[in-house]
């Protein structure tokens, strides 16, 4: 009997990039999960938690555990949504020790989609085939909380068709960075032109991140800059046949 | 957010000059870290953060004994320690003993702290002349300017601008050739070296053991300005405490690497009491003045104690992409980037400017350079609840405060959240999805939305959600 995945699929990929969602749906079903989307679920709080309101985060953080404790494994495609999940809800639920006991049971059976394909289900190669030239994002808390840097690569490498061409400020954040992004609009405006520079000068046609987040802001500015460059997520590749 | 601090922000983003210096500088330093830290030159670096991380909090944790440690050696060495609480206190005492020594003219080497009590101002207010002798506070001195950068405080200005300011300064010819300019600025301050009353340095570290202070740097104006002049001031914050003089083979080896990719600086001095009977140089007087100046207040939060462990090597601010795009002189006091975002709201409150902990995307670059290892993004998101509440108790930013209730609220009522996406989307132009937009759907004004399409587009809602796709595919 295979094994049972719970999607979380985030809000922003379940309201904005619904396409990334069916992707990895294929993906782990291509593998042989049997994958589970809990309707209930929304959001993991992290907007309200990163500016300031700890309290409107707690009330969206403890829905989350209401509808996901019992999962046998969560599945994100976020990085960013992960660690909050995975991290954060440690802070969160410091003064709550039954949510607290919860996040904890909860933590080890949550990941990130690159990870759950190399380190659950064993993948390297999901016998995907894209011809594209591509260069990787790496977003920040995915690179930097979770620590997941090779895993998307080595994805990558095993696609049929694909040549991933690094880019020089790969490590660099997008500018993003949830209300920032509108908070400090100019400031983010400038980070996300850097990062585009950085990304023309590969050649690649396309820009592939673990984080539809980064990819709206990054994809957001290519728009803008009229240049003819794309993004996916990571899934997105993945399903490509 | 103040009106100054967005202006500030704005003008530093309008001036490509400007950018492309700040972008060049932290990228260099950038660069010659990585260098010195790699695992090839520096196996152990990874390993040596992780020490320094642990002896500074030991340090801080028992801050009380050490720093009775350090004064009582001190006081053995022949020196005298002075607690100052505020800004004021570091004034008085300096005045006070220039007074007494018939002082006019003070010689400075580097010093954070210093710039954070304002002294040379305060100094020069009561006639007494105090002159920086780095080279790049000795410009940033004679622009009236203040410190760009913790480590170089100049960074921010081209060679062309350097020439101007000498030009128009000291009146000496036009010069862009950056030793040469050198060479300017030290014909000028050695004479101030010789007939300097008293020399006023920092500490990068207090040795308790020792009750010695140590000092770095790659100029040579420390060792000049703490040994020629009769009186030598130290003045530091009271966390530069480390407990003894071998930790040091912990500390020098991150401090260089990180700030300026430097195994070790060109100097290292090591300082303790005035000079001996048998000694040929060194001032005949010595003094360590410990500044809180609201360090006791951070000392006591144990959630961000770890502010406190700081060297102020400046690595947050060269990896930090808001730094580089922001610069310096953007921040609202003297410490600027990640640490500044940080030290600045707990040392003069988070009403000093509300929008400073929130200037960043929390993308940890700094947290991962850190020599010490300080959690920088979990300070500045303590920060940030620490600021929501203020404003709750005050009464403003209602509308923010509102808007997350709801959201919440819908966040919690997965019925009402399918609902309000499929208005929104409803609302939003749709190109079924792949489109992206340009300009707000005309009569929808919404200030987020309008601050995301200054700088970029906006995907155009999809047809259907993802949770609509999912009911329909099973």
């Amino acid at each position: 009997m295979p094994a049972r995945v719970s999607l979380f699929v985030t809000c922003i990929v379940d309201q904005l990039f619904p396409k990334v969602g069916v992707a990895v749906v294929d993906v782990l079903e291509r593998l042989g999960f049997q994958v589970d989307f809990p309707e209930r679920q929304t959001c993991c709080g992290q907007p309200a938690f990163n500016s300031g309101y700890r309290e409107e985060a707690r009330q969206v953080a403890r829905h989350f555990l209401d509808v996901f404790c019992d999962a046998e494994y969560v599945v994100v495609p976020s990085g960013s949504c992960t660690s909050m999940i995975a991290h954060h809800f440690e802070d969160i639920f410091e003064k709550e020790p039954e949510n607290l006991e919860r996040a904890r049971r909860l933590e080890p059976k949550v990941y990130e989609f690159s990870r759950f394909l190399l380190e659950v289900a064993g993948v390297d190669d999901v016998g995907a085939r894209l011809n594209e030239v591509v260069t990787y994002h790496d977003s920040c808390h995915a690179l930097r909380e979770l620590k997941v840097k090779d895993g998307p690569r080595r994805l990558l490498g095993h696609v049929r068709g694909l040549e991933l061409r690094e880019m020089d400020a790969a490590e660099e954040c997008c500018g993003f960075g949830g209300t920032f992004s509108v908070k400090f609009a100019e400031v983010s405006g400038a980070m996300a032109r850097t990062k585009i520079d950085s990304i023309v000068r590969t050649g690649a046609s396309a820009v592939v991140s673990v984080d539809s987040s980064c990819l709206m802001q990054i994809q957001g500015a290519l728009a803008r800059a009229a240049l003819p460059i794309r993004t996916l997520h990571l899934a997105e590749v993945l399903a490509s046949r | 957010m103040s009106a100054v601090f967005e202006e500030k922000i704005h003008q530093t983003l309008a001036d490509p000059k400007l950018q492309l210096a700040i972008f060049a500088a932290t990228g260099r330093l950038m660069e010659k870290r990585r260098k010195a830290v790699n695992a090839e030159v520096c196996p152990d670096f990874q390993e040596l953060r992780t020490q320094a991380h642990e002896v500074k909090r030991h340090t801080i944790d028992h801050l009380d004994y050490y720093l009775d440690l350090f004064e009582r050696n001190v006081i053995a060495h022949g020196g005298k320690v002075v607690f100052c609480k505020s800004a004021t206190e570091v004034a008085d005492f300096v005045l006070g003993l220039a007074k007494e020594r018939q002082a006019h003219l003070i010689v400075k080497s580097k010093s954070m702290t210093t710039e954070e009590v304002d002294l040379n101002e305060r100094l020069e207010h009561h006639q007494l002349q105090s002159v920086e002798t780095d080279l790049g506070e000795y410009l940033i001195q004679l622009a009236h300017e203040r410190p760009y950068h913790i480590v170089a405080p100049a960074l921010h200005k081209t060679k062309e601008q350097v020439a101007d300011l000498l030009t128009e300064r000291l009146g000496v010819p036009r010069e862009t050739i950056i030793e040469k300019q050198t060479m300017i600025a030290r014909a000028v301050l050695r004479e101030k070296f010789l007939a300097a009353d008293i020399g006023i340095s920092g500490a990068n570290f207090l040795v308790a053991d020792s009750g010695a202070i140590v000092l770095v740097e790659n100029e040579g104006n420390a060792r000049l300005t703490t040994s020629a002049p009769k009186v030598h001031i130290a003045i530091a914050g009271i966390e530069k405490m480390i407990p003894r003089a071998q930790d040091l083979a912990v500390f020098l080896k991150v401090l260089g690497r990180s700030a300026t990719g430097q195994p070790l600086t060109v100097y290292t001095s090591f300082l303790s009491g005035p000079r001996r009977a048998d000694e040929i140089d060194g001032p005949d007087e010595f003094y360590v003045v410990l500044l809180d100046n609201g360090r006791t207040k951070v000392l006591a939060d144990r959630d961000k104690r770890e502010s406190l462990y700081c060297i102020r090597c400046g690595a947050c601010l060269n990896h930090c992409p808001v730094y580089r795009k922001i610069g310096g002189h953007s921040f609202p006091w003297v410490y600027s980037g990640p640490i500044g975002a940080i030290l600045t709201p707990q040392f003069l409150g988070v009403n000093h400017e509300p929008g400073l902990p929130f200037a960043s995307s929390l993308c940890g670059a700094c947290a991962e350079v850190c020599p010490v290892k300080i959690d920088i993004p979990k300070i500045l998101l303590e920060l940030r609840s620490e600021v929501k509440k203020a404003e709750e108790r005050e009464g403003t930013s209602r509308l923010e405060r509102l808007a997350f209730r709801v959201w919440a609220w819908v966040m919690r009522h997965p019925r009402l959240y399918e609902m309000a996406g499929m208005a929104a989307a409803y609302l939003a132009p749709s190109t079924d999805g792949g489109g992206w937009v340009r300009r707000a759907p005309s009569g929808i004004r919404v200030a987020p939305l309008d601050a995301w399409l200054s700088q970029r587009d906006l995907p155009s809602a999809p047809a259907k959600s993802f949770r609509q796709l999912w009911r329909e595919r099973r």
